[in-house]
């Protein structure tokens, strides 16, 4: 098996140049041989490093939900205990509830906004560098900083936000203290600081789609909606989808914001499931609580990565 | 290119008027979206505390004084923090090139029994987000499996995950692919041996995707908050992002300003001086991921 595929795949090379001249069942076998021992040598760092903060851990998080563990005796199976106790925990509804909230309202205020500014972007004639450049300044800003920053633009008192709702006369929101506000608030800092990377990809998308495509839109009378509606979009639909199972993946992992906007205050209001495990485990010492609200979101997770892989496949095929 | 407004359009008196109108609204939309709050942020740390209370606020600081800056260095001990952070970022990008740059060429251009499934097992890992498996891969960090190693406050806590990196392996993979056979087979019948054709071969034609992979891996390890708040909670082991986050509630608003502005000074440089690198990166991941 090894000595056809080798053959196959690598054409012989015919006269004197050939440098394995013992071309002998035994030779080919020995050069596959070496060629794999090679091969593994430049292998093994990466396998290490896979198998130890990849694979095994995938592992690890199943066995983790269905053990009571204290870390010095071998964990106990306990099957289905620790998901009990989690969902009976009254933070759990609301753990799944905010964060799926904070998603669609993510996607409700984010997910359009990149594809516009692109598609006007990609229109402009001027000031493309500069206008590229800002929008991902805040992409490339620590999360961490850009959080704590808008922390402090969120504060009732002298914070930016209300001093700008002032200009305008309208009345001072309480942001991050009010359960009404609070999931909005931390939505919003997500959109800023994650912005910039759709724009940039819509952008780079838009670019390849053919020009005659619009010419002759336009030949046939098309006005400028209804060429985004019958050129643009259709162009770029299956990025645009696969932009959406992404941001759908990455806000239902939420963690940074409310760990260090809100705490998950006031009221559970912004408890997140990526939270919650954070707390079970960090917190209250409950290592199998947060494995089994990991492995719960990583099957939920799934879902999305699963279609996200299919579309991505279709795309690479065209 | 002809794209959606046709040239024909703009060049009519109304369309420049509406052109013109447009540009002008989005120049000052995202000067006012994405450049305003970090003039805000630069300004407010030059403010004094009763200035920051101020209502309405100052537009300009009324003084210019850089004192607040140099205390937030002291008084938050940054240069720990920058030191830590710097050798979190660059140990990461060495063993990431290490790691997956000879995973790639073994895969790519050795093509050893099971390379498929490995290739595949590696790229599996995309398909799980980080987030779920915080919690196993923090007790790994912990102890490690049969080395029974605790890494916990030790840099290899960040270096040896970062290197398990699958997107970085199926980055390069993809480019050593495309590296014609003839040019490695060339070398081999002159005697090279694997480590050489990769070192001088591959590896000069490689230059733009490892400048690629360079500045993703740093730029994300720099960037990262969640995976060192856990393995790294000793305060002088901190890296940045997570140091200020947990000083920030025991010191003055100015002073938390002012390392604000201090923590994103390194990768804005980094933007500045790389903006294609990471531009580039940025549609090569999305498009084939």
């Amino acid at each position: 098996m090894a000595v056809t595929e080798e053959q196959v795949r690598r054409p012989r090379l015919e006269g004197a140049a050939d440098p394995r001249p013992d071309d002998d069942h035994g030779g080919a076998l020995r050069r596959a041989f070496g060629r794999n021992l090679t091969a593994y040598g430049f292998l093994c760092a990466a396998l290490i490093c896979f198998a130890l903060f990849s694979w095994y851990p995938m592992v690890r998080e199943v066995v983790l939900s269905f053990q009571e563990n204290n870390f010095v005796d071998p964990g106990k199976w306990v099957g289905f205990d620790n998901f009990r106790t989690v969902i009976e925990d009254p933070a759990f509804r609301s753990a799944w509830l905010n964060t799926a909230a904070f998603s669609g309202l993510a996607l409700v205020i984010g997910y359009a906004v990149p594809f516009v500014l692109a598609v006007v972007l990609n229109e402009l004639r001027h000031a493309k560098a500069y206008l590229r450049f800002v929008v991902y300044l805040p992409v490339m800003l620590p999360p961490a900083v850009a959080v704590l920053l808008f922390k402090w633009f969120y504060d009732p008192g002298s914070g930016l936000f209300n001093q700008i709702l002032d200009v305008f006369h309208l009345p001072p929101l309480s942001w991050l203290d009010s359960t009404s506000t609070a999931l909005v608030s931390l939505v919003l800092v997500s959109t800023w600081m994650n912005l910039g990377t759709g724009t940039l990809i819509y952008l780079a998308a838009l670019q390849s789609i053919p020009g005659d495509l619009y010419e002759s839109a336009e030949l046939d009378g098309a006005g400028l909606f209804r060429r985004v509606w019958h050129v643009t979009i259709p162009q770029t639909k299956l990025i645009l989808l696969v932009m959406l199972l992404l941001q759908v993946v990455a806000t239902m992992q939420v963690f940074i914001e409310p760990y260090l906007l809100t705490g998950g205050g006031p009221e559970n209001a912004t408890v997140t499931v990526a939270y919650l495990m954070y707390q079970y485990a960090f917190n209250f010492g409950d290592f199998g609580g947060g494995g089994a609200l990991g492995l719960m979101l990583m099957l939920v997770l799934l879902v999305f990565s699963t279609i996200y892989l299919r579309v991505s496949r279709e795309e690479e095929a065209q | 290119m002809r794209t959606l407004v046709s040239p024909l359009a703009l060049r009519t008196p109304r369309g420049r008027l509406i052109y013109w109108t447009i540009l002008t609204v989005v120049v000052v939309g995202f000067t006012g979206a994405f450049v305003f709050p970090l003039y805000w942020m630069v300004t407010g740390a030059l403010k004094s505390p009763d200035e920051l209370a101020q209502i309405p606020p100052s537009f300009f600081p009324k003084s210019f004084d850089l004192g607040v800056y140099a205390d937030a260095w002291e008084q938050l001990q940054l240069g720990v923090f920058l030191k830590n952070t710097a050798l979190y970022a660059g140990g990461a990008w060495l063993f990431t090139l290490a790691v997956d740059v000879t995973a790639a060429y073994a895969l790519s251009k050795l093509r050893p029994f099971f390379g498929k499934l490995i290739l595949g097992a590696m790229l599996a890992t995309l398909m799980i987000p980080p987030m779920v498996l915080l919690l196993p891969t923090y007790l790994v960090a912990k102890d490690l499996p049969i080395f029974h190693l605790d890494l916990l406050n030790t840099p290899w806590a960040i270096w040896l995950p970062a290197a398990a990196n699958g997107f970085f392996v199926f980055l390069l993979k993809r480019f050593f692919d495309s590296i014609p056979r003839e040019l490695l087979e060339a070398a081999e019948i002159d005697g090279a041996s694997p480590l050489r054709i990769l070192w001088s071969i591959v590896l000069p034609v490689s230059r733009p995707i490892l400048g690629v992979v360079s500045i993703l891996s740093v730029v994300t390890v720099w960037k990262d908050f969640v995976w060192p708040l856990l393995v790294l909670p000793e305060t002088d082991k901190m890296s940045i992002s997570v140091g200020i986050a947990s000083l920030s509630a025991q010191m003055p608003q100015n002073v938390l300003i002012a390392s604000l502005v201090i923590a994103s000074l390194p990768t804005i440089l980094v933007f500045f001086v790389f903006q294609r690198s990471i531009m580039a990166g940025l549609t090569a991941g999305s498009l084939k991921g």
